[in-house]
């Protein structure tokens, strides 16, 4: 007998009525982990976005650690929770999000937003339930993403995208560096009569600033 | 554990983001909702390679080795983004993606609301 038709036999005997212990921590933690994406995309404060998604991004790497894709899990704190909410919230910092509410967080289509996502979860999760419905993972025995077996598998088989990837990484971060500073740069060194533009620009943003703010 | 799971648990956190990429006003939020996106892609493919690493003999775990890549493609990703969003809000002095419509077309009614920061940007050129 071929493993994918052990696997369905495994389903057909574990019904969705008597869920394992596993399926449980699963199933609350994903609540919880929904729930939080659900508050970071309706939430009306800025810094209260952020600091859900570290909730959701934790959540997220729980699921990891319960799928025993144990090296992931940890990829996932260190590099989402660690770096990429810290930039989102030096992000929000350095465009002076407004602190608190503000009503203008959500714009003028968020029906139409509203009715395409819930079209497009509807029709998501039927195709994905009617799909593996009967589909078993079968979790015991040696952990599947233990990080043994991914860097094994990472240095064997994946070799030249991951060194790909590292030289991705430093052109984007040189991206960065020169997007960032670029306006720097330029009004750093101004020509001679450069000082009345400078400060009347100075002044354009801070009324733009306001109008942002109102 | 059933497939089905983690499946629905993935396609309700895209559908999440992409509430949240088409109804988010400030740049910055869009951004945390393309990172949800992201994540339930990320969580999709966990999933399908721990279900495949069982049923199949040989397998090379491109699930997981695909995931470490989405990672790392998406923190470049956020920086990148950011530094667009820094130097879009120097410029402009918002980072309000409505107020962002210099290239559409059909809204020549606008050119008053996005006049100061054109000022702006003629001024530092």
């Amino acid at each position: 007998m071929n493993p994918a038709a052990t696997a369905a036999l495994a389903a057909a005997q574990h019904g969705f009525l008597s869920p394992s212990g596993v399926e449980i921590a699963f199933v609350l933690v994903g609540l919880a982990t929904l729930g939080a994406a659900l508050v970071t995309v309706t939430t009306r404060q800025l810094v209260h976005a952020a600091l859900w998604l570290v909730v959701a991004l934790g959540g997220l790497a729980v699921e990891y650690l319960l799928l025993t894709a144990e090296f992931i899990a940890w990829v996932q704190v260190l590099i989402y929770v660690g770096s990429v909410v810290v930039l989102l919230l030096f992000g929000l910092m350095l465009t002076k999000a407004p602190i608190g509410r503000s009503p203008d967080a959500d714009s003028g289509n968020r029906w139409a937003a509203l009715t395409v996502a819930v079209a497009a979860a509807a029709a998501l999760v039927w195709v994905v339930v009617d799909a593996f419905r009967t589909t078993w993972i079968d979790l015991d025995g040696p952990a599947a993403g233990s990080t043994e077996v991914t860097g094994a598998s990472l240095f064997q088989n994946w070799v030249l995208p991951f060194e790909a990837l590292s030289v991705l990484l430093l052109a984007a971060l040189v991206g960065a560096i020169v997007l960032s500073r670029k306006a720097k740069a330029e009004s750093s060194s101004p020509p001679v009569n450069a000082r009345s533009v400078t400060k009347s620009s100075l002044g354009v943003t801070e009324s733009s600033d306001r109008e942002g703010a109102r | 554990m059933h497939l089905a799971y983690p499946a629905v648990l993935a396609a309700l956190l895209f559908c999440t983001g992409l509430y949240g990429v088409l109804a988010r006003r400030n740049a910055i939020l869009v951004l945390m909702s393309v990172e949800l996106m992201l994540n339930a892609v990320n969580l999709n493919l966990v999933a399908f390679d721990v279900w495949l690493s069982r049923a199949a003999e040989e397998t090379l775990h491109s699930g997981q080795a695909l995931t470490l890549f989405t990672i790392a493609i998406a923190a470049a990703e956020i920086g990148i983004g950011l530094a667009i969003v820094l130097a879009v809000y120097r410029a402009r002095g918002t980072s309000d993606i409505d107020r962002l419509r210099d290239t559409a077309e059909g809204h020549e009614t606008d050119t008053s609301e996005t006049g100061p920061g054109t000022e702006k940007a003629e001024a530092t050129a």
